[in-house]
């Protein structure tokens, strides 16, 4: 097991960058604990498999260097970091049985074979395939095809990371969260480092103790899943997390009031820096429908089963709210935005508000 | 489920039948019907039995036809198939060398029979051969058409310049379609260059590398054009083939009886070996 440094690292795939946008993976600079659970969550595209793929050694960032627990492995390759990656796709060793599958990689390390059966019936147990040993791995389901790849990464006690690449993709629903909990427990008995890529927020906030949102190239906030949905540094962060995401309205800020259309929101503190396109952020849970506030019109009601999500329009912008399943809805309908829930954000960048 | 019977379905598969009774029964059975009468000319017939057939399966000439037919087929399967996995293997899998080496790959494919034969027949002419001409010039005594070890050696040579391309494009087909993935993850499991193709690149060509050989030996067990160019069967009998036998036999000396008992003989057994193929490939399917 190994803490993770990303000391400046920067990675573009065109031979001679110039210009920001020539990067794939924008400056990140960050420290992945030894032992801790990271989710790297964005969407398609924004740099999150790179990020990954340099942490394997499949790539060589252009730019920085990589240390494991202090040591600079930037050069290495993926073999010599020993890390363990699972791919989107489950890679597994078609002609070889389940067994010979997790031993393969033992066996290309010239371990003696007494020890690798030992290591191998250990992880068998680990991933619950030990019935399935002596069969072919071809006939398998994608779940336990998934698992063999899991495993060949278990089977080296020494591994520095174990690294997952949307690992679920492929998955049945059902599976998913079984799976889920099973690499949770891994991770909480034998603690690994790993870090699990996603773009899906339930997997990222449900896996890791710390996510990592990712957008166009570059981390745009760590931090806990309690941390992203309350206080959302980007007002990407607060599309993307939630669901719905997060009302971003646009807003001119004096003091302690924001001015919305024709309307003005109190906000619980003064931003410390205006100026810039000011816009008001405040999540679907704390807008309150009800008797008093601001007047609305109701354009759809979405019954999701535990709750209600209205659509509203307010002052020509669509607005989205939480309602309990067993509230009613009034039939002149008014909005109130609970303080705790707003933040404001400047250039699309979180500020602090002074009470 | 119920099934609707309705007979006026057959209409439907009518003009197909109609098409093979005209294209394949028809011709076969004019086959079956010299094939067990004798003639000489006249369109006089005379009932024959089956003598044809069993002098056919008493002639040494048939079994050693078959014998260097046989031969033939495994010499250029052993060569064909190794050459074509390894020049797959060394083709780019991205860049501007990739279309590059497809139409290179693609050319000998693509040239008539009968032309390739013209071109292996020129190339390995001793006086003006620039093939046979310096075979000779560097000491090798090279001659196909008085010696039988270099009609052969001409006649596989001509084979495997004309036919490794198509093991090689479609063992190509097989490596690209491997994902990424798979090369990073031997990786990671430290594998070798050997493991990394025992393990992932030969399981995931083996069906192509069997229709590849199924083909290549169909193709082999049936080649006719080119030696017949080159060598026209000789010298001697020496690279004469089945299907060059069979010609001789129907063609030169006219022996229809004999030659379509030969050639039903010929079509049962490629029929045959293909089932066998189609055996073990739906099999390989089925374990799948």
């Amino acid at each position: 097991m190994a803490r993770i440094d990303l000391d400046h690292i920067r990675h573009s795939y065109l031979p001679n960058p110039q210009k920001e946008t020539d990067f794939a993976l924008k400056e990140v600079h960050h420290t992945f604990q030894d032992g801790g659970a990271y989710a790297l969550l964005g969407p398609s595209g924004c740099g999150k498999t790179t990020l990954l793929n340099i942490i394997s050694g499949l790539l060589h960032p252009s730019h920085g260097k990589l240390l494991f627990n202090g040591h600079d492995v930037t050069k290495l390759s993926t073999q010599e970091r020993n890390i363990a990656q699972v791919f989107q796709f489950p890679v597994i060793y078609d002609t070889m049985t389940v067994y010979d599958n997790l031993a393969f990689p033992l066996r290309n390390r010239g371990v003696p074979e007494g020890d690798v059966d030992r290591k191998v019936r250990e992880t068998l147990d680990m991933i619950g395939l030990a019935d399935w040993a002596k069969r072919k791995a071809r006939g398998l389901t994608a779940d336990q095809k998934q698992k063999i790849s899991l495993g060949r990464g278990l089977v080296r006690s020494d591994v520095n990371a174990i690294l997952f690449d949307e690992p679920l993709t492929v998955i049945d629903p059902h599976m998913k969260w079984v799976l889920r909990s099973q690499l949770k427990q891994l991770h909480r008995r034998f603690g690994y480092t790993m870090v699990y890529v996603t773009h899906d927020q339930t997997e990222a906030l449900t896996f890791a103790d710390q996510v990592v949102v990712m957008y166009d190239g570059g981390i745009v906030q760590i931090g806990t899943p309690a941390e992203l949905f309350e206080r959302p540094k980007h007002t990407f962060v607060g599309y993307f997390i939630g669901s719905p995401g997060m009302n971003v309205l646009p807003v001119e800020v004096e003091g302690k009031t924001a001015k919305f259309g024709s309307l003005a929101i109190v906000l619980p503190g003064a931003p410390e820096k205006t100026g810039g396109s000011m816009e008001l952020g405040i999540r679907p849970e704390y807008v309150r429908l009800g008797r008093v506030g601001i007047g609305v019109s109701i354009s759809k009601v979405e019954d999701v089963g535990r709750h209600k999500v209205v659509r509203a329009k307010l002052e020509g912008r669509e607005i989205a709210a939480i309602v309990g399943e067993d509230e009613e809805i009034p039939a002149e309908p008014k909005l109130r935005f609970e303080p705790a829930g707003i933040n404001v954000y400047a250039d699309s960048w979180r500020v602090e508000m002074r009470a | 489920m119920e099934k609707t019977w309705n007979n006026k379905a057959w209409f439907l598969v009518l003009p197909v039948l109609v098409l093979v009774a005209f294209s394949a029964v028809i011709p076969l059975m004019t086959v079956v019907n010299y094939s067990v009468q004798d003639t000489f000319g006249n369109n006089q017939f005379f009932w024959a039995g089956t003598e044809w057939f069993e002098e056919l399966l008493g002639s040494s000439r048939f079994w050693q036809a078959m014998g260097r037919n046989l031969v033939f087929s495994a010499i250029i399967l052993a060569i064909e198939v190794p050459l074509g996995i390894l020049i797959a293997l060394n083709m780019p899998k991205k860049g501007w060398g990739v279309p590059v080496c497809l139409v290179l790959m693609a050319l000998p494919l693509l040239i008539p029979w009968n032309v390739v034969g013209t071109i292996w027949q020129v190339f390995g002419r001793s006086d003006i051969g620039l093939f046979g001409y310096y075979l000779n010039k560097l000491g090798f005594n090279y001659n196909y058409v008085q010696d039988p070890l270099d009609a052969w050696f001409t006649v596989i040579i001509m084979d495997v310049w004309h036919w490794t391309s198509l093991v090689v494009l479609l063992c190509y087909a097989g490596l690209v379609s491997i994902p990424d993935a798979f090369y990073q993850a031997a990786k990671i499991d430290g594998a070798s260059r050997w493991a990394v193709f025992r393990y992932i690149q030969l399981p995931k060509m083996q069906r192509v590398l069997l229709i590849a050989v199924l083909l290549r030996f169909m193709d082999s067990f049936m080649i006719y054009t080119e030696p017949f160019v080159v060598t026209g069967g000789g010298p001697g009998n020496s690279t004469t083939f089945l299907s060059i036998d069979l010609v001789k036999m129907a063609l030169g000396q006219f022996d229809l009886g004999p030659a379509a008992a030969m050639s039903l003989v010929y079509f049962l057994i490629i029929l045959l070996l293909s089932w066998v193929f189609y055996t073990v490939m739906t099999n390989y399917d089925a374990e799948r």
